[in-house]
């Protein structure tokens, strides 16, 4: 693949720079287009939600932002830094392993099922990255996991092993976890799909909160149509792997313009 | 001469054997788990040359006879002016073939542990180092405790061919006192038994041991 780097800037610069810009990403599987040409910029403090059919790249989309996986064409900004390049002597050229280190400490990431380390604690997961990642001293970082985990309401069980905690108090302490580490961007795939219903207000409430407490830019994927029409500030649906049609929660559950979107809302909303 | 008399006799010089077979079995043990580590994560490194090193070394290792390694070790090498002593040759080529099949454990345990906890551990932006110590050997450790279990074991047993090369252990005092004696039964009797008991009743109940308090350790019991 010998793309024509010279048509994207070195840098994003101006007034309006968006935290998180895909610009012309594509994604390939072998033979399966995952991600086609895709353009999707999400502002500083936005909250933007990803809905779509299964298989239509929704968590293609966070995992190539957390660097999970690489893309194939095109470039993705972080805070108007490239995140996939760096630049070099005016050129962009793919990134250094230390380059995304500096650029991915800005982004978070929740995953579905929690990915707690096992061996740990719950405050153990969450001093993890402060004390091996950003050096801070044992004490710094307990007090601020602390901090978190009573955000979450879960200060007392600061001491329990993953295994001996509900799903939805593990996700809370994953969240806790991603938040300690003070991100820019936090990503969230499907974070309440693995729950059972009774508890999954436990985990909205906390992303709920987040949207008016902190400065932070979200990208959620969800499949609960309820809750990403209240807390989103704009909306994309999804379909093959491009943006087919994106707006506010109003305008979008709303008054759908394509067909598509009309034939998906529809279908998840026979299956409630 | 009763079963006693000749434990009377001969008990002694079995028992310093039994002691050697301990000693050589406990080196040769540090000896593969530290080439199991080693290869084990040479196996899996992106770079193709490291990864080349490791293969060859397990194939080589495991491919051959653990008698001829020894033998190698011990008589092939000082042709190219390496002397050994024939205890540290002992324990060494045990522990170095015991390796190459723990590296292989090393290998399947890191893979199994599930990719979430990679990505989880990326999210944080750990390094590759410590995302590795920190985040997947433990997990990896608790996974190939039982198969080291058996391999453990082997270990021990694979020790019986060092008194091919003179090392004092168990089997070449017993081999001895055969000799002298005409004693087989008893001699080779004595042998099985205090093995099994070294084996069933000591590395066995360990290793377990070991197994409970790392699975306890990780919070899954
Ligand atoms: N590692 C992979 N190898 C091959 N194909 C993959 C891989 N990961 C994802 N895919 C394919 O890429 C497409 C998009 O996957 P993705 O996980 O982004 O979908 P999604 O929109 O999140 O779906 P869902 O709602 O089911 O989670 C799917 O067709 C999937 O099968
Ligand atoms: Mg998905």
């Amino acid at each position: 693949m010998t793309e024509d780097m010279s048509r994207y800037p070195l840098r994003l610069e101006g007034d309006d720079v968006p935290m998180v810009r895909f610009r012309n990403v594509t994604k390939r599987y072998g033979p399966l287009v995952v991600l086609n040409q895709l353009d999707l910029d999400v502002s500083t403090g936005e909250m933007v939600t990803i809905i779509g059919p299964s298989g239509s790249g929704k968590t293609t989309v966070l995992r190539m932002l957390m660097t999970l996986e690489t893309i194939d064409s095109g470039v993705i900004y972080v805070d108007g830094e490239p995140l996939t390049h760096m630049e070099r002597n005016g050129q962009l050229l793919p990134a250094s392993s230390k380059h995304i280190r500096r650029i991915r400490s800005k982004i978070g990431m929740c995953f579905q099922h929690f990915n707690l380390f096992p061996h740990m604690t719950a405050l153990g997961n969450c001093m993890e990255g402060l004390v091996q990642v950003l050096g801070l001293s044992r004490r710094e970082a307990e007090e601020r996991s602390m901090e978190l985990l009573d955000m979450v309401g879960l200060a007392e069980k600061r001491d329990e092993h993953p295994s001996r905690l509900s799903g939805g108090q593990q996700q809370r302490v994953a969240i806790a976890r991603a938040l300690a580490m003070r991100p820019k961007v936090m990503l969230f795939d499907e974070v309440t799909s693995a729950l059972d219903p009774e508890v999954i207000s436990e985990v909205t409430n906390v992303i709920r909160r987040l949207v008016g407490a902190h400065d932070l830019t979200m990208l959620m994927v969800t499949h609960q149509m309820g809750f990403a029409k209240e807390i989103s500030d704009r909306v994309c649906f999804f379909f093959n792997g491009a943006v087919e049609e994106q707006g506010t929660p109003a305008k979008l559950f709303e008054n759908p313009e394509r067909e598509r979107t009309r034939q998906f809302l529809n279908a998840v909303l026979d299956a409630n | 001469m009763t079963y006693i008399e000749f434990l009377q006799v001969h008990g002694s010089r079995m028992a310093d054997g039994t002691v050697l077979t301990v000693v050589q079995f406990l080196l040769a043990t540090v000896v593969a788990v530290v080439v199991a580590v080693l290869f084990g994560l040479m196996r899996l490194s992106r770079n193709p040359g490291v990864r080349g090193v490791a293969t060859v070394y397990i194939e080589i290792f495991r491919g051959t006879s653990l008698l001829v390694q020894l033998f190698w070790i011990f008589f092939v090498l000082p042709l190219f002016g390496l002397n050994l002593d024939k205890f540290v040759a002992g324990f060494l080529a045990v522990g170095l073939n015991m390796g190459a099949y723990g590296a292989e454990l090393v290998r399947g345990a890191i893979r199994a542990v599930p990719r979430g906890q990679w990505e989880a551990a990326v999210a944080l932006n750990m390094t590759d180092r410590k995302r590795m110590w920190r985040v997947i050997l433990p997990q990896a450790l608790v996974i190939m405790l039982p198969p080291w279990g058996n391999l453990v074991i082997e270990i021990l047993k694979g020790t019986a061919l060092v008194a091919l090369i003179s090392v004092a252990d168990l089997m070449f005092e017993v081999r001895q006192i055969n000799i002298a004696t005409f004693l087989s039964v008893q001699a080779f009797g004595t042998a099985l038994i205090v093995y099994y008991v070294l084996a069933r009743f000591l590395v066995t109940p360990f290793m377990r041991a070991l197994e409970r308090f790392m699975s306890r350790k990780i919070g899954r019991a």
